[in-house]
């Protein structure tokens, strides 16, 4: 072996070993679980091969928390996504009090989950929470956000729009302050429209940050379940289940570790499915300067 | 050969030191409780530990974890981990799955002698209901309840009812509870008749009453058999969805357990089902008169018991057992059962507690204390079954269906039967 890919080796192994013994193998792991069933006491568990994964095909809570986590994620990652940039837009221009606005917008990135979800459901409680009260002075009447299965999904990505826009907000920022002033004057030389600008020269300018954004609102998509166990537990009736939720549920609720380990190998598949397509097909349209 | 044996000899007995002096000098327990209402409850249980301290110099950590179902899953997973408490107050209706998970040690493998025996036959049998498998005692009662009614007296008044008659059946209760429903001029609800807990933890349990008083029992005494789809199930299950779909005395869909006492405070319902444990907390906080009343049935009333025991883990050391014994008996004798009742409203757990002075005095004062305790001979058992969370489960998501109005009752019923059974099906085997 050349002497600099040992020293580029050794110097990886430190962040590798944490990789390895963190992330590898304990994905490896679970996925061995997977093939077995759930030990009961001390009596091993035999090798079932893809047995869990037929029952996981069969079993409707899983499909209806696939069902729920497609719609979460194609609500709250394009709605964070546009309310980030358009919050980012705002304060970056020259207005009074606009350091005041910006740490408005960001105070919800601040906040732990579980802190936000427990405002929340005052928000909306039904009769007097704030929603409620708030509509009511329009003729509104009684909604029971959470109780109904119609509301309870729409209302948790709320919850998680309006925690993520604020974080996403603070990469647009930066992006936005970075971009030199000249493209501006020159776009006004040739009398370009503002939207016209926005749309042929910071837009481009800010794909590289939208694909870092957008990865991270996809693994929260699939990752940040706090409000649910806070607010929900995944009802009514499985209407705010979550894939990740229904793993927590299995795995420490029920403690079917087999079918848990199951579920987690889709969801890993999910997301690694997800992140070649964001890095493979997206990637290599973003220009980078 | 002998010098070797002398040697191995010598190595066991010196490693086996530390575990012997360890079991000699117990100093340190730890137990995980829950809090399933409002109220300093988790000041009242550092001053009894404290107390035990003092009097016997083990050092009790009483840790805070969440309601039971979090208590439950803290607990488990912290054993399995090989770091757990040495003892919890979990749901006294979980026996059958925790000794599915092989972590309890049963009261007889601590240590029971004939003392001992006398302190267990001196709790209230209803409460030892859910402690005994396999011929042996598997926990001990500590925070037992029934569900009641809290009625607001006001809004009785206020409804041109007589605050000093509860219904004692269905038919009347509808009535009532429609009756106690106030629109504003728009025609909005700003008084709900009665609320029931629907949400995940706290449905099953509601709902135990409601089948209880169409004289059904929902599982049988090996925790392998549930009856979800029997005619009478449904029929409680149709009343429950009734008090919103017929009577509009109760909003639609679910309304969580922790909502309904600050509802009840606000006045923005005029009856909550709730456990007798909520007693001193609203006691405490409500700016009107109120009452307890035992839930009405389908022709008379009958309850649910409910509430935590406490547990013995097989992991700690034989003498932490023993400790932790210990202080279940300690905090479970008369005075220590009558204070915790007073200061919390659960059901002092043995009648040699309604005996104390302190108790006696507090129910002639207040009355209201001695409702849940005389429903006890109309209540049934917690529905408490193998692989329990994962049943509760299957009947929540039925209930909440129902009361969203997407499933009938017999249809919501039938699918909670079917997923019981399946879940179910390998301890039936056995």
């Amino acid at each position: 072996m050349r002497r600099e890919t040992l020293h580029a080796y050794l110097l990886l192994l430190p962040a590798l070993i944490l990789l390895v013994a963190f992330t590898h193998w304990p994905a490896l792991e679970t996925l061995i679980d997977s093939l077995y069933s759930t030990p009961h006491g001390a009596r091993p568990a035999p090798f079932v091969g893809l047995a869990n994964y037929s029952d996981l095909r069969d079993d409707p809570v899983f499909w209806q928390a696939l069902r729920n986590n497609a719609i979460y994620a194609a609500a709250t990652i394009p709605a964070s996504i546009v309310l980030a940039l358009l919050m980012a837009l705002a304060v970056n221009g020259a207005l009074p009090g606009r350091s005041a606005l910006r740490l408005a917008y960001f105070i919800p990135t601040m906040l732990p989950m579980i802190a936000v979800a427990n405002i929340w459901l005052f928000f909306y409680t039904p009769d007097y929470g704030l929603f409620d009260r708030v509509l009511g002075w329009f003729g509104g009447g009684r909604h029971n956000w959470l109780g109904d299965a119609a509301t309870a999904l729409p209302a948790m990505i709320a919850v998680a729009v309006w925690k993520e826009a604020g974080f996403f907000m603070i990469f647009y920022l930066a992006a936005l302050q970075t971009m030199p002033t000249d493209l501006r004057e020159a776009a006004a030389l040739e009398g370009s429209s503002r939207w016209n600008y926005f749309r042929r020269v910071t837009l481009p300018l800010l794909m590289p940050t939208t694909l870092f954004v957008l990865v991270n609102a996809v693994i929260n998509a699939f990752r940040v379940i706090d409000h649910i166990v806070v607010m929900t537990r995944g009802g009514p009736d499985n209407a705010t289940t979550l894939l990740l939720y229904y793993i927590y549920e299995t795995g420490f609720r029920f403690w079917d570790t087999a079918t848990a380990a199951t579920l987690t190998i889709v969801l890993l598949g999910i997301l690694a499915l997800t992140a070649w397509l964001q890095f493979g097909v997206l990637g290599r349209r973003v220009h980078y300067r | 050969m002998i010098r070797r044996r002398t040697l191995l000899t010598t190595t066991a007995g010196m490693l086996a030191a530390p575990a012997i002096l360890r079991a000699q000098t117990v100093q340190k327990l730890t137990f995980y409780y829950p809090v399933a209402v409002g109220g300093p409850l988790a000041a009242i249980m550092d001053g009894y530990c404290k107390a035990f301290q003092t009097e016997t110099g083990i050092a009790v950590e009483a840790v805070y974890a969440g309601d039971y179902s979090a208590t439950m899953i803290k607990a488990v997973t912290a054993i399995r981990g090989g770091a757990g408490p040495q003892f919890a107050v979990l749901l006294a209706a979980e026996m059958h799955s925790l000794q599915d998970q092989d972590i309890l040690v049963s009261l007889d493998d601590i240590g029971l002698d004939a003392d001992a025996r006398k302190w267990l036959d001196g709790f209230y049998p209803a409460f030892m209901a859910n402690s005994h498998a396999d011929g042996k005692t598997w926990s001990v009662p500590f925070q037992r309840s029934t569900a009641v009614f809290y009625y607001s007296k006001a809004a009785f008044q206020d409804s041109g009812l007589d605050p000093d008659k509860f219904p004692t059946t269905w038919a009347e209760l509808g009535d009532t509870a429609a009756k106690l429903v106030k629109r504003d001029a728009s025609g909005k609800v700003t008084r709900w008749g009665i609320k029931m807990a629907g949400d995940l933890g706290n449905a099953q349990w509601t709902f135990g009453a409601l089948a209880n008083q169409a004289e059904q029992k929902l599982m049988n005494d090996a925790g392998n058999e549930v009856f979800f789809s029997q005619p009478k199930t449904i029929e409680a299950m149709a009343y429950w969805r009734g008090l919103a779909e017929t009577h509009h005395a109760a909003p639609d869909g679910v309304s969580n357990w922790s909502q309904l006492s600050p509802d009840f405070l606000e006045g923005n319902v005029a009856i909550i089902q709730h456990t007798t444990g909520n007693l001193t907390n609203l006691r405490d906080k409500a700016q009107f008169p109120f009452g307890v009343a035992g839930l009405a049935g389908k022709n008379s009333p009958h309850t649910v018991v409910g509430g935590g025991n406490m547990y013995f883990f097989r992991s700690a050391t034989p003498a932490e057992q023993q400790a932790a014994l210990r202080f279940a008996r300690w905090v479970s004798a008369p005075e220590r059962a009558a204070d915790w009742s007073i200061r919390t409203g659960y059901i002092a757990t043995s009648p040699a507690a309604y005996d104390t002075p302190a108790l006696k005095e507090y129910i002639a004062k207040f009355p209201a204390a001695n409702v849940a305790r005389t429903f006890l001979s109309v209540a049934t058992g917690e529905l408490s079954v193998h692989e329990n969370q994962r049943v509760y489960k299957a009947l929540t998501d039925s209930i909440q269906a129902c009361l969203n109005g997407s499933k009938t009752p017999t249809q919501a019923m039938t699918d909670a039967q079917g997923e019981a059974e399946r879940i179910l099906k390998p301890y039936k085997r056995a």
